[in-house]
């Protein structure tokens, strides 16, 4: 039997941590360190999220009463357009494949660092490029369009930022295409000896059909925002039908990106609760070729049902139907996602840290969000549905109870590992149910308030909404202070907190068997994978269940 | 991951200078033939001589610009996987565009 130890040794060496080597400006904003690279992002990401939530804040306090009093409707319009914007452009699209893919990729495939890190150092510029365009224009007077830029109403009839704004998601469109295309050719050629296809952790699998989805539809987004501009600017007729355009054609490239864009958001968190529930059941992952396949599956399938965003649009009836199926067809995939974790947590030694119980919160909350989509994609339902709050409260689940949970399971499981600090586990689980339960008062008010009819993007309704309008809007000051007590503890974390060992959760990760934090090449020696992904017992090399029992309760282990 | 790509092969300056020749003859071609109006071949018949130099043009820039035809096969599964997913989107789109107004399900 091996010793904690011995664990905690593995290829970490005694070298100076990435986050010491070197302490200037300069040595950070000239990295090509990728784990430095992700600690940037992080905090960029970060500034994006909390001000896409001020603009929600501002949503739910409008909403708390019938009429529009808080804010005119003029600014209303740009309120939920902006909140939109800056959420999936600039946070829910780059947070964890930019941050926890940034920095774990590498380590999680035994490489030094990504394969082009100029590359790497330039999608983050052009992140912050695109970014302070975007905020200049949000600050010069906004945009109202939606954050789906709908033509003609884009082109022909708003007088606000269109066009700045525009430009900035553009701009930041490359960026995410340069990180996709790192992660590809990474995965492709830096990998380990012995470090086959299927060893690699589902973390990877799930970042590589990501980044399938990132180079493949992205430049189409790109695309139709460039022909927005040149329309507006030259009256070309593209999309306004008075000048000999098709509004519904701005539709279809839109969301031939934007649907698969949902993708881009959800499946690498896809990839992280696969790592979380896993590792904290202690148990090898049920169906580990299904759970790969599937995601692979789901970029490929998730490029065919963009049209179910238009089922009211003018779009053909038998476009509307081929939609229609193929949408049910890609619930299919990440249904065995969701068979597969239930069925690996089955008998497993689940220990009930922060990481697992959001992961656990994932579970439920992505299961309603995805089978409310089928709600959404029945060709006749949806007629009833459309643009009301059942759309709002369906793509939450989604994407906050699935992607923002996802992140913030993954940035607590792998905090140990990025900081070489220990977070107040107490707390965490605090924040945690905190942010359950918020989302849940939130949100689900909403599917209510949808199915009576009560219509997105309007700041006045009828007063008999007034009741789950302020449950909702109660909840989300829950999620607020749920999602702003990680902030508090992660500082006092980086300045207070207690060391992490090199290996707190014991597991068999190639991440964990290194130092926390990493020295700047990762590993000290070239890591030689002789082990199977998920292998708890003796032979990944470390006997770690063996060693973990030895150490006493489950509790993290610190150095 | 395979990978011939060998300098010897390439074109030199004079090929590439030819291959940018053909990218102008290309952009003349198109300027000469939208000036006529083909739709008594059939109706849009611009459109698609329009898009077939453009495609002719585009693959003079992947083949010899880009290096693809010195590449690997795993360059090649990528860039035929590009036109693949390019064909996914003007199929699904225009099976919205063919089917409005006929057919049984017609409104």
């Amino acid at each position: 039997m091996q010793t904690q130890d011995a664990i905690s040794a593995g290829y970490g060496g005694d070298k100076p941590s990435y986050l010491t080597n070197g302490s200037t400006l300069k040595s950070w904003l000239l990295t090509k360190d990728h784990k430095r690279i992700a600690i940037m992002y992080l905090i960029s990401v970060s500034v994006f999220f909390f001000m896409g939530g001020i603009y929600a804040a501002f949503i739910r306090l409008e909403l708390l009463t019938p009429a529009s009093d808080l804010l005119e409707t003029a600014t209303y319009n740009k309120v939920f357009t902006q909140h939109g914007i800056l959420m999936i452009f600039f946070f829910l699209i780059p947070a964890i494949p930019a941050i926890l893919g940034n920095f774990l990729l590498p380590l999680m495939i035994g490489a030094k660092d990504l394969a082009l890190p100029r590359i790497n150092l330039l999608s983050l510029y052009i992140y912050w490029v695109g970014g302070i365009l975007t905020l200049y224009a949000l600050m010069q007077g906004g945009v109202d369009t939606g954050w789906t830029f709908y033509t003609p109403y884009s082109t022909t009839f708003s007088n606000s930022f269109v066009m700045a704004v525009g430009l900035g998601i553009f701009i930041n469109g490359f960026s995410s295409i340069l990180t996709g295309l790192n992660f590809i050719v990474t995965i492709h050629t830096m990998r380990a000896p012995g470090m086959t296809w299927f060893r690699l952790p589902l973390f990877v699998w799930a970042h590589y059909a990501t980044s399938l989805v990132m180079i493949l539809g992205t430049p189409v987004v790109a695309i139709t925002v460039l022909l927005l501009a040149i329309e507006r600017v030259t009256r070309v007729g593209i999309f306004d039908p008075a000048i000999g355009g098709d509004p519904i054609l701005f539709q279809h490239l839109f969301w031939f990106y934007s649907h698969p864009a949902v993708y881009i958001m959800i499946l690498p968190g896809m990839g992280v609760i696969s790592e979380v529930i896993s590792n904290f059941s202690r148990k090898k992952i049920f169906g580990y070729e299904f759970i790969a396949f599937s995601s692979i599956a789901i970029a490929v399938f998730g490029f065919l049902v963009w049209g179910h965003h238009m089922f009211v649009s003018g779009q053909s009836i038998y476009a509307g139907l081929v939609f229609s199926f193929l949408t049910m067809v890609v619930a299919v995939p990440s249904a065995i996602k969701v068979f597969n974790w239930t069925a690996t947590m089955y008998k497993g030694s689940i220990s009930y840290d922060t990481p697992m119980l959001y992961a656990i919160g994932f579970l439920g909350l992505f299961l309603v969000g995805g089978l409310t989509g089928l709600f959404l994609g029945s060709v006749g339902l949806t007629v009833h549905l459309t643009d009301t709050y059942f759309v709002v409260a369906h793509f939450h689940y989604v994407m906050v109870g699935g992607q923002v949970i996802a992140y913030l399971a993954g940035i607590h499981y792998w905090w140990p590992k990025m900081t070489g600090r220990m977070y107040s586990e107490f707390w965490g689980k605090i924040s945690a149910m905190l942010v359950f339960v918020g989302f849940n008062l939130t949100f689900f008010p909403q599917f209510i308030l949808g199915y009576q009819g009560m219509p997105r993007r309007y700041a006045a309704y009828p007063e008999e909404f007034q009741v789950l309008n302020i449950f909702s809007t109660a909840g989300a000051s829950v999620l607020g202070v749920g999602l702003t007590l990680p902030v508090i503890y992660f500082t006092h974390s980086i300045i207070a907190g207690k060391r992490a060992g090199d290996n707190p959760w014991m597991l068999p990760g190639l991440e964990w068997r290194t130092a926390s934090p990493p020295p700047t090449e990762n590993f000290e020696e070239m890591p030689v994978v002789t082990w199977e992904a998920y292998e708890f017992g003796e032979e990944n090399g470390l006997d770690i269940e063996s060693a973990r029992k030895a150490s006493g309760p489950s509790v993290p282990v610190q150095a | 991951m395979s990978h011939d790509h060998t300098e010897g092969a390439h074109i030199g300056i004079p090929g590439y200078l030819g291959v940018f020749a053909i990218l102008v003859v290309g952009t003349i071609l198109t300027y000469y033939v939208a000036t006529f109006d083909l739709d008594f071949i059939f109706a849009g018949a611009n459109t698609l001589v329009a898009l077939l130099i453009a495609f002719t043009k585009m693959a003079f820039v992947m083949l010899y610009f880009m290096h693809v035809r010195w590449s690997g096969r795993l360059i090649w599964l990528s860039a035929v996987a590009s036109f693949f997913w390019l064909a996914i989107m003007f199929a699904y789109t225009m099976q919205d565009y063919l089917t409005r107004g006929q057919g049984v399900f017609s409104y």
